[in-house]
């Protein structure tokens, strides 16, 4: 359930998402999800690869700033209560949500959900109990 | 060996006034002979050679300046024949018209002498083995170094600059203890040094580093990555090279080796003599140089001049890092700035996480100058959290404001988008120049 994700600085959103997502292509790295948070002077891109070590490599490689981070990830899908299940279970276990960001596969429809929180083996711990499985990523841009 | 020479290093301070009257009277003698640009400002002040009798009358003679040297280049005012020069440096400068510079022999032993005093009190022997990395050439600061070394019997390493890894690389091989270049430099090659993973095979002790501003936070961070301790040392070309004022083992100012120089800091708008201490524009007069001697030359350097005891012993007035320059000082909005300001607060709100790699922009809308610094961003100073970053941004903004006495806006942009030469970087663009 805990998942590598890829954290990128984002100075001018279009030109720098272009960059990154050609040169994971180049390497043949598979974006399976991903989320851009922004304000009005900077982004965070957040990605779910299928190598994230290889991804952080050839990224910083290109003078891209990145992170290794870790999040939950989920499906969404078959889970008691869909998305909205998972952050009721947090909410109510007293663990304070960073942010989310669900993604669906374009074929099955299938949807996977990442969740970023403070106490992650703890809400890992948690989710598992409240009979929340790993994610899928079969379908997820492989 | 704590001096190089004690006589002259810890004379007192009324026989150094004595020594610097005497050699002030025949410079003005021989410089009114000899240059005419000199001579034509005499008359015009309707001053004569006689009329300087001692340090106490050189608030009188006429100041000197920058353009002198592009108006008479090239050897207008030089007072010696050419046969006697045995030296040229010569530098660009940033408004493109060449300057040049000439010494005697003579000069040279002096500018020898200058360098070694500094790097003897350093702890540097025979034993010591130093590399020059500062450029070759027509800039001063390659050779200034060189015959400092040399002249205490050294062994010398004349690598000049450039080709990082194979500067690290001879450091390792040769067992280089002394390193001579730019703070900028050798940030890098300390960064380099630490990618490359040879920081442990390194045995470098020393670093005399000058040519550009840096600040006190960049020293410690170049000394941690180079395991050495750091040391300042001042000098322009057209005043003699590297080597002018050097900072003792205190690391608290640079010592003006008065018997050779005199200091003075002014007022940069109405030229008085400002009582040493506080903060103006320095302004040396050369006591023994032949070929290009400078009276009352104009730095544009912004630093204040220390008269107290210095532990190490040394009578000679020390001066401070300077603060900035007369010419880099930005007027934003009618306040006084210099860039040197926005770079200590960079490396204070980064903790000395990173290296400070920033631009300023400047701009005018609507009658009014627009303020951007623009900060790069690196991994060492990221983070997943929209939050922290937001933080950051308003903590460089805060102490911008409260250290400048104006409001900046800061970008974080992404890394390598600012030029950064292994010289100097372009830290100043400024966009305003006709616009009302
Ligand atoms: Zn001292």
């Amino acid at each position: 359930m805990i998942t590598k994700q890829l954290s990128v600085f984002l100075e001018n959103e279009t030109a720098r998402l272009c960059a990154v997502a050609d040169t994971l292509a180049k390497n043949h790295i598979n974006i399976r999800a991903l989320s851009l948070a922004d304000t009005a002077e900077f982004g965070i891109l957040r990605l779910i690869v299928d190598q994230p070590e290889k991804g952080r490599e050839v990224l910083a490689n290109e003078g891209i700033v990145v992170r290794l981070t870790n999040v939950l990830a989920l499906s969404a899908q078959d889970a008691p209560g869909g998305a909205l299940g998972a952050l009721r279970v947090l909410a109510e276990s007293g663990i304070n949500v960073e942010y989310m960001y669900a993604y669906v596969a374009k074929v099955s429809g299938k949807a996977i959900m990442i969740v970023q929180v403070e106490d992650m083996e703890v809400a890992e711990e948690i989710l598992r109990r409240h009979g929340f499985d790993e994610a899928d990523f079969a379908g997820f841009g492989d | 060996m704590k001096y190089l020479n004690s006589k002259e290093e810890c004379m007192s301070y009324d026989e150094l006034r004595a020594l610097q009257s005497r050699r002030l009277c025949e410079q003005v003698r021989r410089s009114y002979e000899r240059v005419e640009c000199f001579r034509r400002r005499m008359d015009e002040k309707g001053l004569r050679p006689g009329d300087i009798r001692g340090v106490e009358d050189l608030h009188l003679l006429p100041f000197s300046y920058k353009k002198d040297l592009r108006d008479y280049y090239p050897y207008g005012l030089f007072a010696v024949p050419m046969k006697d020069v045995v030296r040229l440096h010569a530098s660009s400068g940033t408004t493109g018209k060449r300057i040049v510079v000439g010494y005697t022999r003579n000069d040279l032993d002096m500018w020898g002498e200058c360098v070694a005093r500094m790097m003897a009190g350093l702890g540097v022997t025979a034993e010591d083995i130093v590399q020059v990395s500062f450029g070759y050439g027509l800039f001063t600061g390659g050779f200034g170094a060189h015959s400092g070394a040399e002249r205490l019997g050294a062994t010398v390493i004349p690598i000049s600059s450039g080709n990082t890894a194979n500067q690290i690389q001879t450091m390792v091989d040769f067992g280089a203890t002394v390193l001579c270049c730019t703070p900028s430099y050798a940030m890098y090659l300390g960064e380099e040094a630490e990618r490359m993973g040879v920081q442990d095979q390194l045995r470098l002790r020393i670093g005399i580093f000058g040519a550009e501003p840096w600040s006190e936070n960049m020293r410690r961070k170049i000394e941690e990555k180079l395991g050495l301790r750091a040391y300042d040392i001042y000098g322009l070309s057209e005043v003699l090279g590297p080597g002018v004022a050097c900072e003792c083992s205190e690391q608290a100012g640079m010592h003006v080796w008065e018997d050779h120089f005199i200091a003075e800091t002014i007022n940069p708008d109405t030229g008085e003599v400002l009582p040493e201490g506080e903060v103006g524009e320095l302004v040396f007069t050369s006591l023994t140089k032949e070929a290009f001697p400078v009276i009352r030359y104009r730095t544009r350097d912004i630093c204040r001049l220390i008269r107290e005891d210095c532990p190490c012993g040394r009578t000679h007035v020390r001066m401070s890092k300077p603060s900035g320059r007369t010419d880099d000082m930005l007027i934003i909005r009618g306040v006084n700035v210099f860039p040197s300001q926005i770079e200590e607060v960079l490396l204070r709100v980064s903790g000395n996480r990173i290296t400070p790699n920033y631009q300023i922009v400047l701009d005018r809308v609507n009658n009014t100058d627009t303020f951007d610094v623009n900060v790069e961003m690196s991994e060492a100073f990221f983070s997943d959290n929209v939050r922290a970053i937001e933080a950051l941004e308003r903590n460089i903004t805060e102490q911008l404001r409260s250290t400048l006495g104006i409001g900046a806006k800061v970008h974080l942009v992404n890394p390598k988008t600012i030029v950064r030469s292994e010289g100097k970087a372009r830290r100043v663009v400024d966009n305003r120049s006709g616009k009302m």
